[in-house]
Order: C-alpha cells, then sequence, then structure tokens
C-alpha cells in the first residue's frame, strides 16, 4: 500500500501553482491536507504524474472578512478554522459542523477547502457551504471565477473544477444576526462518514435544509414559508426526491427515513 | 519552487524529539517509513495506511497527525516528536506511568500513536473533561484493551492535575 | 517440613515487566528488526476474482522493471513444494500461490520481489494474468445446491465433509418432549483484525538447504510440519523464530503460515533474503476470518423449561480452502455443545462447505460464538414460548456444583465450577433488579429497552486430539490415536544465581512474561524483578511440540503451570544440595528470603546464589543422581486429554471456565442505534493469576466481541465480490462506542491444572455478541436477530413505513439486487427513434460518446472491445471493456451485457434501452435505460460507499456527449444525471 511514483511540487506562490495546473492539467493533483489524497494515493486509487503541494503556502493561508463575507483559503487547516476565536459569529454553522469532519488527528492536517475539493456526497463541509450559499474561488492562469456551491458539485467526487483551476478560497455570506443554525449528522461510529447529514438554518427569508449523504452531492431546499404541519410532508417529498442509495452500512430507505427524522429536528430546532 | 522528481533521492533534514536528524527519501516516500525505516525511530507503528487506526500519530510542530498521511519531503525543516521523546533518559514521564499502572496496553502496538495524541490533549489541557478524552481517543483503533485502561490512565492524571490546580489556588 | 515458600505474588495486579519498553517505543515487533542490504521486499498480487481460471500470467513487463529481482507465479512451486495437506480426505489441493485457478477475491497470485515495496507495488501492475471468470458461490446454503457452481471440481462437491453424532437418546427426547422450540441463526463473517498485519522474513540457505524465518505467528506449532510438509523439507530444514513483541492476534496469525511458505520459495527463488509486511486491504480482504456458520437448532423442552434434547444441525462456511487446522472452529468446542446445560440427549450434524471467500481460521473465541450464538438464542426462545423468565430458564438447566467434574454427553469433563452461584451472586451484584426497573420505566415512556442473558462454558486449553472427530472412528484408528495437549517451559539457573525462563508460548500482547515471573519468583523466593522471561521462539533451539503457541487459552492453564513445574524441579535440586551442604535432614531443610537453612537451627544456613553456584562450579558436592548446572526443562500434559473415543465422546478441552453475562440496551427509535446501557459479565476462571491482565483480557475480549455484535462484517456481494476492503468499511469498535463492562470474579481452581488456573481471553467472544442479540430480541419482540445489529437493519426491524410524496415526484423503489449498483431513467431526444436507433449501433458515433474512449473495435456481431480511460474525481483508470448487444429489435429495444477489465478491479453489467416515438410528429425519441452493475476487486473493496455515485457520474457524461453528437442543437447545457450503457464503460472497473 504505497503510492505509486510522482513529481512532487511545492511552488513558491499561487502563480507557480497555476503554471503547473496549466501545465499539467489532469495529470496534476493538488496536495493540501491530503487526509483523503494521501489515503488514496496509498491506495492506488489515485496515480497523478504530478503532486502540487500547498499545505505550507501561508499566501493561502487566511480567513478574512470582507464585506458580507467569510473568506477561507486553500490552506486553510480544518482546526485553525474551528480554533479561529470569530467562527462562530461569522459561520455559526460551521463551528457546529466542524467537530464532525473526521477526528482532531485528521483535522489538524485537513483543510476546509480541501474536502471541498473532493466533493463526497457526505462530507460535511460541502454540505455547510452548499446550505449557506456560498461560492467557491476558482484560479486559472488566466481568469478567476466564482461558482455558485450549487454549481460546483455535480456529483460524486465530481465538481465544476477545470482541470487547470485551483481553488484559492471559498466564501460564506455572512449571516444575518437573527439567522439561526443547527447541525446534525447520523453515523455509525464516532467521527465516521456521514450515512446522513443535515443542516438548517431559519433566517428572513426563510427555512432552508440542506441533505447530505441520502443523493450523490449535498442537496439543500428552500422554504419561505414552512408551516409545522407541512413539514413532514415536504421532507417526504425530499426523501423521495433523493431516494438515497444502498451501502453495506445503510440502505436506501433508511437514509430516506433519516431525511423524515433528523431533518425534522433541525428544522424544528431552528425554527424554536 | 521545490521540485522533486520520481527517481530522485531527497535530503530531508528535520528536528525529531529535539534532535537534528538527516536522511533520504523519494518523493513518494512515506513519513512514517522515512521515521521507522530510514531514522530507525521505530517506536511509531503502522498499521492501516490510510488514516484511521492512528498508530501513526506523530506530533508536528506541536499538532497530532498522522505519519502516514504525509509525505517525508514535507516533513523537511519541520519539528517532531514521536514516541521515543517522551521518556527521560529510561525513566517513564507521568503519563507513560500512568499508562502502566492503569494496565493500558496490552500488545503495546496502538499505543505509541495513543500516547502522542493524549500527551498533545494534556498539554493544551491539563483537566480535560471525560467526553474531550473520549473524543481525541476516538482518533485512535486499539483492539487489546477495549480502551478502559487507557481512559483510567488519562483520567488519572486529570484528577492529579485538579489537585495540583487546586494546591496552587489555596 | 515446613511449607517451602508461601505464594506471595501470583494472584497479585502486579505491573508488566513489559510495558516500560512498549511505552517507550522501544518494543521489538517483527517489521522493527533491521533487514540486511541485500533482502528483497515482497508485495503479493491477488485475485480481482471470487473464481475464475487462470489462462495465462504475463510477467515479462514487470520482471523487467528497474528494482525488480524476482517474480513467483504458480507455476514456480511445482519444483519445491507441494500443495499444503488437509484436514479432511477429500481431493483438494491448496498451494500457497493460485495454480489455474483462483477461489476467492484476494487469493495471492503472484509474488514480486524487489529492491523495496514501493516499486514492488509498481511492478505489480505490470504483471497481465488473463483470467475466464466463473461463477461463484458464496452463500453456504446455496453452495451445497446441486446446480452450484463447485470450487474443487476434483472432490464434486462443495460439501467437503459430513459427520453426524448421537449422544444419549436425542430421539426420545423429543418424543417426550413438551415442546419443540426450533430456531435457524447465521453467524456472520468476522475477525478480529489486529492492529499489527502480518510480517514475514524469510531466507533460504541454498548451502545447506535450509529455511530460516522470521514472522509474528502465533502458533500452533502443529503448522511447523504443516509448512515442512509443503516446502518438501524435514521440519528440522524450517527454522522458525517469533520476534520479542507482536502487535495483538486473537487467533489471526495462525494464518501467516501460507505467507511463510510463500515467502520461504520466494528467497529461493530470488537468491536472497525476503521481506513481507502485509498492508491493512490485503489483511481485510485475504487474510483470515472466522467461519460463518447456519446452525438449526432445535430443544425438547418440558412445559416448565427444562431442556432434556438438543439438537444442532451446523453447516460450516470455510471459504476457499480448507485451511489446517480447519474444520476445528466446528470441532473445538464438540465437547461442549450442551453449554452449561446438563442436557444429555445431543444430537449433531455437521456439514463443511466450501464458498469462494478467504479461507478461515483461528479467531478469538474459535468456535464458540458460533454455538453460543445458537445455544442462547435458543434458550431465549425457550423463555419466550413457554412465557418464562429467560434468567429462570437458565437457571433451571445450569449444570449442578454436586456433579462436578461434570461428564456432557458429548464427552468433555467440565472441571470445576458453581453455576448457580455464579448466576446468583451476579445478579445480586450487577443489581440485575435495578436494570429491570429501568428497563419498565424505558418502556413505560415508550422508549425500546431489552435485557438479555447468556450463561456459557469457555473451555481453554486444546485438546490436539479434538480435530480428529471430524473423522470417522475408523479413519482415526487407521492414523493413530490423537490427544494431550503439551506445555513446556524451562528454568535456568545461571552460577550468580539469577533466573531466566522461556516457554512455548508466543504472547501477543498478553503479558505472559509478567505471569511467569510471578509464578518463578513465588517458587524460587525471588523477586519478579530478578526474572528474566523470554518469549521469543527460536524452533531449532527451544523446546517446543506441536502443541506450542499461543491459542485456545492455554497459558495460565497449561503454560504457566509447566513454568510453575520446572521452577520446583529446580527447588527441589536446590532442596536436595542444600540438604548436603547443610548437612541436615530432608525434612529440616527450610527456605525463606532466598535462604536455604535448617528449620532447627536457622544460622546454619546458604544462599539461593551460593547453591547455584556450586550447581556450576563444584559438580562434585552435587548429591547423588543430580547432573551439573541448574536447568529444568518441564513438558506437561493433563492426563484427561484423551483421545476421542469409538462413540465420538471427545474431552475437546483441559479447563472449562464459566461465563454468566446480562445486559440492557436501549434502542433509538429514530436511528435504530443499539445503545448498550449496561453490561455485567460474571467469570469463573479458576485461581487467577494476575487479576489486572485478566481484567485486561475481558475488557478487551468485551470490546472486539461488541464490535462483532454491533458493526463487524466481512461483507460479500451474492458474486463473491468483497466489500468491507478498507477500516473505513471494516468497523470495529473506538472508545466513543465502548461502554466499560462491569466485571465480576468467583473462583473455582481448576483440580486439572497445576495452578489451578483456566482461559480467561475467549469467553466474551462466546457470549458477548448473543447477550447483546437476546437483548434486542427481548427490545423487539422478535426472533429474527442477525448480527451485527447495524442500524439500519435494526431501523428496518422496528419498521419503516413510507408513504409516497404528494406533489407527484418519483417514488423511491427499493432496489431489487442490492449487491448491484443498478439505475434507470429516461431523457428525450429530438431525433427520430430510426435515428437514434442507428445511432447507437454505430461504433463510431458510440467511439466518440464513450468519454476517455481510446479505441473501440468491432468483434463479431454486435460485440465490441473498447479501450477505455475512465476518470471520475481523481480516480481514473483503464480499463478494457467487452460489450455484446443481444435481443435487438430495430428502432425499439436492445439489451447489453459485457465486462471490464483493470488493475482496479473487474466489473461485469446489464441494461435495456427502450426507444419510444414521441412530439407531435414522431420526431422525437424517449429513450429508457435501465442498468445493473456488479464490480469487484480492490475498488469494490475500499470504494463502495462511491460506487453508485460514480456510475451515475459516468451515464451522465456518456449522455451528454451521445445527445451532443447525435443532436447537437438539443444538448442541453447543464444535463440532469442519467444512466445506462455503462457497460461499455461499466466503468470504474477502472486503473489509472
Ligand atoms: S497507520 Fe496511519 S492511521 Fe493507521
Ligand atoms: S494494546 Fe494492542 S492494539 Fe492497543
Amino acid at each position: 500500500m504505497k503510492p505509486a511514483p510522482f513529481t512532487y511540487c511545492r511552488p513558491d506562490n499561487v502563480e507557480q501553482v497555476l503554471d503547473l495546473l496549466r501545465q499539467h492539467g489532469g495529470d496534476s493533483r493538488i496536495l493540501a491536507g491530503g487526509q483523503t489524497l494521501m489515503a488514496m494515493l496509498n491506495m492506488r486509487l489515485v496515480e497523478p504524474k504530478i503532486l502540487v503541494d500547498i499545505s505550507m503556502m501561508e499566501a493561502l493561508r487566511f480567513i478574512r472578512v470582507a464585506d458580507n463575507y467569510l473568506e477561507i483559503g486553500a490552506a486553510v487547516i480544518q482546526a485553525d478554522l474551528l480554533a479561529w476565536t470569530d467562527l462562530e459569529q461569522y459561520a455559526p454553522l460551521m463551528a457546529k459542523a466542524l467537530p464532525w469532519v473526521g477526528h482532531a488527528q485528521t483535522r489538524n492536517k485537513g483543510t476546509v477547502c480541501g474536502s471541498i475539493a473532493h466533493s463526497d456526497p457526505s462530507s460535511e463541509m460541502p454540505l455547510c457551504l452548499a446550505l449557506l450559499g456560498g461560492e467557491i474561488v476558482l484560479r486559472s492562469k488566466t481568469n478567476r471565477r466564482m461558482v455558485k456551491a450549487a454549481d460546483f458539485q455535480i456529483g460524486t467526487l465530481t465538481t465544476a473544477r477545470q482541470e487547470d483551476e485551483l481553488i484559492e478560497a471559498i466564501r460564506i455570506p455572512v449571516p444575518a444576526d437573527v439567522s439561526k443554525f443547527a447541525f446534525q449528522e447520523v453515523a455509525i461510529r464516532h467521527g465516521d462518514f456521514a450515512l446522513v447529514a443535515v443542516a438548517a438554518s431559519h433566517s428572513p427569508d426563510g427555512i432552508r435544509l440542506g441533505v447530505g449523504g441520502v443523493a450523490d452531492r449535498p442537496e439543500v431546499r428552500h422554504w419561505e414559508h414552512l408551516p409545522e404541519d407541512e413539514i413532514d410532508t415536504a421532507l417526504n417529498d425530499l426523501a423521495h426526491e433523493l431516494g438515497g442509495y444502498d451501502d453495506i452500512h445503510a440502505s436506501a430507505g433508511y437514509r430516506r427515513e433519516l431525511v423524515r427524522t433528523i431533518g425534522k429536528r433541525v428544522i424544528l430546532e431552528v425554527m424554536a | 519552487m521545490i521540485e522533486y522528481g520520481a527517481a530522485d533521492r531527497v535530503k530531508v533534514t528535520l528536528t525529531v524529539n529535539n534532535e537534528s536528524l538527516t536522511g533520504y527519501a523519494s518523493s513518494r516516500m512515506l513519513l512514517s517509513d522515512f521515521i521507522r525505516h530510514e531514522l530507525g525511530l521505530t517506536g511509531t507503528h503502522v498499521g492501516c495506511e490510510h488514516g484511521v487506526c492512528g498508530a501513526c500519530t506523530i506530533q508536528i510542530d506541536g499538532r497530532p497527525v498522522r505519519s502516514c498521511l504525509m509525505l517525508a519531503v514535507q516533513a523537511e525543516g519541520r519539528e517532531i516528536q514521536t514516541v521515543e521523546g517522551l521518556s527521560d533518559k529510561g525513566t517513564l514521564n507521568r503519563l507513560q506511568q500512568a499508562f502502566r499502572s492503569h494496565h493500558a496496553l496490552q500488545c503495546g502496538f496502538c499505543t505509541s500513536g495513543i500516547l502522542m495524541s493524549m500527551t498533545n490533549l494534556l498539554n493544551e489541557n491539563p483537566t480535560p473533561t471525560d467526553d474531550e478524552i473520549t473524543d481525541i481517543l476516538s482518533g485512535h483503533l486499539c483492539r487489546c484493551t477495549g480502551y478502559v485502561g487507557i481512559v483510567k490512565a488519562v483520567q488519572s492524571l486529570v484528577l492529579e492535575n485538579i489537585a495540583r490546580e487546586n494546591g496552587e489556588n489555596a | 517440613m515446613k511449607k517451602i515458600a508461601d505464594k506471595v505474588y501470583v494472584s497479585q495486579a502486579l505491573e508488566r515487566v513489559e510495558d516500560s519498553a512498549l511505552l517507550a517505543g522501544a518494543g521489538v515487533f517483527a517489521d522493527d528488526i533491521a533487514v540486511g542490504a541485500r533482502t528483497g521486499h515482497a508485495a503479493f498480487l491477488r485475485s480481482p476474482h471470487a473464481h475464475a481460471d487462470i489462462n495465462s500470467i504475463d510477467i515479462k513487463t514487470a520482471e523487467a522493471l528497474d528494482g525488480v529481482h524476482a517474480i513467483v507465479v504458480g507455476e514456480d512451486l511445482r519444483a519445491w513444494s507441494r500443495p499444503f495437506i488437509v484436514g479432511v480426505k477429500q481431493p483438494m489441493e491448496h498451494w500457497c500461490l493460485a495454480q489455474d485457478r483462483v477461489r476467492y477475491i484476494g487469493e495471492p497470485v503472484a509474488i514480486v520481489v524487489a529492491e523495496d515495496r514501493y516499486i514492488a507495488e509498481d511492478a505489480l501492475a505490470l504483471i497481465e494474468v488473463d483470467y475466464t471468470p466463473l461463477k461463484a458461490v458464496v452463500d453456504p446454503e446455496i453452495a451445497i445446491l446441486k446446480d452450484a457452481p463447485v470450487l474443487h471440481e476434483a472432490v464434486g462437491s462443495n460439501l467437503i465433509s459430513e459427520r453426524n453424532f448421537s449422544y444419549g437418546d436425542p430421539e426420545k427426547a423429543f418424543r417426550d418432549a413438551d415442546r419443540i422450540v426450533s430456531m435457524k441463526v447465521r453467524y456472520p463473517r468476522n475477525a478480529c483484525t489486529p492492529i499489527e498485519c502480518f510480517v514475514v522474513n524469510a531466507d533460504y540457505d541454498a548451502a545447506e538447504d535450509n529455511y530460516d524465518v522470521l514472522a509474528n505467528f502465533q502458533g500452533p506449532f502443529s503448522l511447523l510440519p504443516v509448512m515442512a510438509l509443503a516446502l518438501n523439507i524435514p521440519v528440522n530444514k524450517l527454522r522458525l523464530r517469533t520476534p520479542p513483541d507482536s502487535g495483538g492476534s486473537f487467533g489471526v496469525k495462525q494464518a501467516i503460515f501460507p505467507y511463510i511458505v510463500a515467502l520461504c520459495l520466494a528467497s529461493r527463488k530470488a537468491g536472497r533474503p525476503v521481506k513481507w509486511v502485509e498492508d491493512r486491504l490485503e489483511h481485510l480482504m485475504a487474510a483470515t476470518s472466522a467461519t460463518n456458520r447456519v446452525t438449526e437448532i432445535e430443544g425438547a423442552v418440558t412445559k416448565d423449561g427444562e431442556l432434556i434434547g438438543l439438537c444442532y444441525r451446523q453447516l460450516e462456511d470455510c471459504g476457499g480452502y480448507l485451511r489446517a487446522p480447519e474444520p476445528a472452529t466446528l470441532y473445538r468446542m464438540h465437547g461442549n455443545m450442551t453449554g452449561a446445560y446438563k442436557v444429555q440427549n445431543l444430537a449433531i450434524e455437521n456439514r463443511v462447505v466450501l464458498t469462494n471467500k478467504t479461507p478461515t481460521g483461528l479467531n478469538r473465541g474459535f468456535g464458540g460464538p458460533q454455538v453460543y450464538f445458537a445455544l442462547e438464542r435458543l434458550m431465549h426462545k425457550i423463555a419466550v414460548e413457554l412465557k418464562l423468565d429467560p434468567l429462570e430458564v437458565i437457571k433451571r438447566n445450569l449444570v449442578e456444583a454436586k456433579d462436578m467434574p461434570y461428564r456432557t454427553p458429548s464427552g468433555a469433563l467440565y472441571d470445576s465450577g458453581d453455576y448457580r452461584k455464579a448466576v446468583l451472586e451476579a445478579c445480586k451484584k450487577g443489581n440485575l433488579e435495578a436494570l429491570k426497573k429501568r428497563r419498565d420505566q424505558v418502556r413505560g415512556a415508550g422508549g425500546l429497552y431489552g435485557i438479555g442473558y447468556t450463561a456459557i462454558v469457555e473451555p481453554s486449553i486444546s485438546n490436539m486430539g479434538y480435530i480428529s472427530t471430524a473423522l470417522t472412528a475408523l479413519e482415526r484408528e487407521k492414523a493413530g490415536p490423537k490427544d494431550g495437549g503439551a506445555a513446556m517451559a524451562t528454568v535456568s539457573v545461571d552460577a550468580l544465581g539469577s533466573v531466566s525462563v522461556t516457554m512455548d508460548s508466543t504472547p501477543q500482547g498478553q503479558g505472559h512474561r509478567t505471569v511467569a515471573a510471578q509464578v518463578v519468583a513465588d517458587v524460587l523466593g525471588l523477586k519478579p524483578a530478578d526474572i528474566r522471561v523470554d518469549v521469543t521462539m527460536d524452533t531449532a533451539k527451544d523446546n517446543w511440540s506441536i502443541s506450542a503457541g499461543n491459542y485456545s487459552s492455554r497459558f495460565a492453564g497449561s503454560v504457566a503451570g509447566s513454568v510453575h513445574l520446572a521452577a520446583i524441579e529446580i527447588r527441589d535440586k536446590l532442596k536436595r544440595m542444600a540438604q548436603t551442604s547443610l548437612n541436615i535432614a530432608a525434612d529440616k531443610v527450610s527456605f525463606s528470603d532466598g535462604k536455604f537453612s535448617d528449620a532447627d537451627n536457622p544460622d546454619n544456613a546458604i544462599q539461593f546464589r551460593r547453591l547455584a553456584g556450586q550447581a556450576h562450579w563444584s559438580p562434585g558436592l552435587l548429591p547423588e543422581g543430580d547432573v551439573p548446572g541448574l536447568r529444568a526443562a518441564s513438558s506437561w500434559t493433563m492426563p484427561e486429554l484423551e483421545a476421542p473415543d469409538p462413540e465420538d465422546r471427545v474431552n475437546s478441552s483441559g479447563a472449562h471456565g464459566f461465563v454468566f453475562d446480562y445486559c440492557g440496551v436501549e434502542i433509538d427509535r429514530d436511528t435504530g442505534r443499539v445503545r448498550l446501557d449496561k453490561y455485567v459479565t460474571m467469570h469463573d476462571a479458576g485461581r487467577l493469576l494476575n487479576p489486572a491482565l485478566v481484567d485486561g483480557q475481558v475488557y478487551g475480549g468485551f470490546t472486539q466481541a461488541l464490535g462483532a455484535a454491533l458493526f463487524e462484517e466481512l461483507s460479500y456481494t451474492a458474486d463473491g465480490t468483497f466489500q468491507a476492503g478498507s477500516m473505513a468499511e471494516y468497523l470495529i469498535p473506538t472508545v466513543a462506542e465502548t461502554p466499560a463492562p462491569v466485571i465480576l470474579h468467583m473462583s473455582s481452581p481448576s483440580p486439572f491444572t497445576p495452578l489451578g488456573a483456566k482461559g480467561v481471553g475467549e469467553g466474551n467472544s462466546m457470549s458477548t455478541p448473543v447477550c447483546l442479540a437476546n437483548a434486542v430480541a427481548d427490545a423487539l419482540g422478535r426472533d429474527d436477530i442477525e448480527l451485527p445489529l447495524k442500524q439500519s437493519k435494526v431501523r428496518d426491524w422496528i419498521g419503516i413505513r413510507e408513504t409516497p410524496p404528494t406533489s407527484g415526484g418519483a417514488v423511491a423503489t427499493p432496489v431489487a439486487d442490492k449487491d448491484a449498483i443498478t439505475g434507470r431513467g429516461e431523457l428525450t431526444i429530438r431525433l427520430p427513434v430510426e435515428r437514434v436507433w442507428d445511432l447507437l449501433l454505430d461504433p463510431e458515433n458510440l467511439e466518440k460518446a464513450i468519454p476517455g474512449c481510446r479505441e473501440l473495435i468491432v468483434e463479431g456481431d454486435h460485440s465490441y472491445r473498447a479501450d477505455v480511460s475512465v476518470a471520475v474525481g481523481p480516480v481514473r483508470g483503464d480499463i478494457v471493456a467487452l460489450v455484446k448487444l443481444s435481443d435487438l429489435d430495430p428502432s425499439k429495444f436492445l439489451r447489453l451485457g459485457g465486462s471490464a477489465d483493470g488493475p482496479l478491479g473487474s466489473s461485469t453489467g446489464s441494461g435495456t434501452i427502450l426507444l419510444t416515438a414521441t412530439g407531435a410528429n414522431g420526431d422525437a425519441t424517449i429513450l429508457h435505460y435501465d442498468y445493473s452493475v456488479s464490480l469487484s476487486g480492490k475498488i469494490a473493496a475500499v470504494g463502495g460507499r462511491l460506487l453508485g455515485g460514480a456510475m451515475k457520474v459516468l451515464i451522465k457524461r456518456f449522455f451528454e456527449r451521445f445527445i451532443r453528437i447525435a443532436a447537437p442543437e438539443t444538448a442541453p447545457a447543464g444535463f440532469p444525471l442519467f444512466g445506462w450503457l455503462e457497460n461499455l464503460l461499466r466503468a470504474i472497473g477502472i486503473k489509472r
């Protein structure tokens, strides 16, 4: 269980990263925290020719608040974001969800943007970003563009990122003061991938519910108005729409059932 | 920009347990392999090589991380702490002694990694709650002990630390 | 004569001597031992198929890779080795590398020896094996059907052993019974997965034709002759050494032995020492497993719950090969099949079947989890059917203290115990009443709460002859009787009086060094710290016999006993010397504080170390008949371990402990999660040599059993694909899932073991899974409880009632074949059906539509071969796909079928396409599709969670392209999700 050979590059600045991506495209992989990528390399599920290490790039290690969004750079480690004193204020949902990401030991190395890039259907960070209506800042040698979280993750492990693009940062809208958030997930063991993860928000423009682990990407629904006696129907419809899937850990029916039950729990929590 | 080709033999110098050490690695060599087979520090163990078991946990720049999920070449210039750095000239430190007193290990294969996580936990917070201990310890798999002794060992230090703090405050 | 030394250390919870090194990272595990510069590093090429014929293996490219020293394939073995001997009389061949057929996923096919492991793995990808996949069979009940695919054609059937046993008069008991309670249970596949995997260093010495091996093997050493026979050498040409430390085993490291043989041969071919470190993927996929078993069990009971007859029909699944010592899992419990109960009428039908799964072997509890799962579920059901308290049913049937030693109908001799007292004490000390109250409370509040009980007998110290019960009395007579179970130890005292101990156990974390030092210290009046115990084994030098090793919980009862006997021999010799030296009568020699003295005149004394020196320096002073030096080698076996008798009765184990457990579980109605609220476990393991280590064994065994009960399963699909290939798929408990049990002890010393001790490490493996199952059965009021108790399954048992959606949205339908990835969908294409049909059948168009298709070759009528580079996210792979279209109904319907292969695995699939004309003038087409794909190999083992999604991605891409090519003007920008034709790419079978 050892990685296949590759050339290791550690660029000094973002420009060099972009050069490498333009030059090598799909033959290259960005190594940020590596908490998923390294495991895949070890298993030889992934065999890039070039590994571009940005984990130590200070220029990408920023957490900043601008206008009305919070921006988190590509090299920001999950544990650092969790430890950031203003997190509760600017991204209360992330504060709730981050402790569910892997274990402390992997959060010490794994990056927030790395989770977004990997786009596992049951992972917590993409779910939060989607619920919050965040954006991904993609940069290539010639272009810089924002992609809405909803348009970014296309399916399992598949995103709208072009092969020459770097996820430079993610942006999360700073919530209105009155907004409320809730997050819950059901996994088999502490720290496991979620069987189902749900996040909800309640803000002046209504209720949102995000569901991870059921469809092949996090799915978010918005209700301007959701009377309490309509929650069950709404969630049942959503559960059917997302479908779910069977694997050795849980059945599709179970996943749908959790959409109904824990989905309701978080909605009631934010409505309270 | 640093660039190491697949066939390059890379010189890696780093600080391990406060000592500067140098070894050679290929670009793809895992840090766990480098520590064990290149530096000869075999106290760090490998149980899964995919980041789940925690046996390979070391501290890098003061944080416990999985050494199987890092490359040796990424450790250049970093500060690393391994289990070998815990005892002082052959004398077990408090944590190690507590593990011994509470029968917190059987085969000892998972132990080095657990010690590194628990050392960090107690450094950052000398009096963690039971939930905090569980949370950090859950990043490790032990197949022998059922964890009871490990938890007791850490709790015993927490109690000592609380007593100490109270003593200081008194 | 006064008592020579009071036992002072044994039975104390001393700290372990092992720990100082282990805690400092200074332990010496197999992979820590430095190897020489010439040593090559090995990696195994493994079968991606559950069942396939090997047509050819091409190693040329791999051999040419820089840094590769040698490649070994099945063919190479024939010159230097033979198949392993098999435990039943059947024409089956099992070699350490597959010959011309593979029979389970992960079966070793070739070995690469290279400069380092990284290069060795590079070369694996360059070996080309041409397989013809065969139908696989995974379910033991299907494997015995007439038309099932047969694994070993020479045998002619997958049923390789069948024996029937009858003890007492079971027919009469079942005739006389007030009621017959029966059930069918399935025990799943799981394994104890130590955190350290297998390690083998092998070195062939051509000059002496000798193999020198270092491996973290755990025994039994009866496998040494098995290896030597396979290597075609006398046993003394296979020197096996074990390292000072081993990272857990729990039986599992028994299964290293085929690898030892493989690495010996690899070293021979490579002409250099070879080292192999098994990785976790290899371990989970192909190391070993406990047997899965289907048991039909019947109890004949009186109306007040007395069990008067018991009948088992056991179907044991040993995987692809019957690997030594199997079918031992089935026979290890043979003597104690009646468990803790006094029923004397017993019938057993034992059948052993082979299926396309990893071969089985030792795992903690060995046979116990399977047997007691059936027996104790039955006891619970008897209570339910008779409307009795399950605890009362247990108590009514317990073997009674006055009957000890007690002979079971199938031949076991239970040595000691007061089961009833243990049960009563456990209920009192563990506060069963409070637990019952809690159950009532939770139930009163609408919750789901259940209590489960289990009473079991825990056998230890195996009779080396029990496995021969698998043979008929006649066959046994021909082979000669097999019995006993020797335990060997040596105690040596050097010229300065320091003491060294060796013994024939190979501990893997149990602290045997500590306990042996305690035992010897007591006998010789020393401190444990004065005694040095070495537990490495070197078969070229140490005392060992076939029963050596670390298994069947033999240490406390037999090995520690043997150590004790050797120490006594030393002490007795010293006493004789003291008698001469002090010139006193034998009965006047007193021994205390490291001194021998005259009981009547304490000043007339001589130090232990002086006497020891004399034995070495002054043999002339030795009493007559005593030999120079001071070393005792003991070898002990228990006379009660007799060979099976002609009526098939066998005392399968030397000691029998007792375990009584109960627990309370609460089940979350929403999530189905089973939360263990309280667990009480009472053990009577005779005399406890070190209570701390005993509790450590109980905690550890309990936790493994909890994993087996709740999460762990080495799961396979019906077609033999292995699905639990990583530690994110095979789930073992973390601290967060592991409540500490309440441990209670009673002590009824065994009259048969030298120290009165019995084994204790396996009891919970046997009792805990079924105890939890009984509790869940109680909580849910149902019978059909199967392990593991995963929350999704439990939630299903509670019952999910789905209502259809309101808004006319798609109703999610349950998928019929859960093992395959299936999907369906439809899309509208703005082209007439005839045009779409043509495009579908046009190879050129397909070549363009298939993403990553480098070449599509028409191989025959509607059959294609495509070279495709598939990518999903970061995962990429080159596959070769073979596709055939059939049942063509022009412009309407076609069926696809095919297969794909790549180094990450292989796949097969099928699908249909149905075209319907639509639109005002029929100028558009609705294309319905459905597909079903099965994957095997690495990708399926580690990536199961993501495969369905990955398939969707691929299919979506295909349709995007198809439509873009077919009707460019109509292709929508962001195409919704689709699926189908992936038979072409049925992808994911991928690679690079
Ligand atoms: S070896 Fe690194 S986590 Fe298991
Ligand atoms: S002590 Fe053996 S794995 Fe933890």
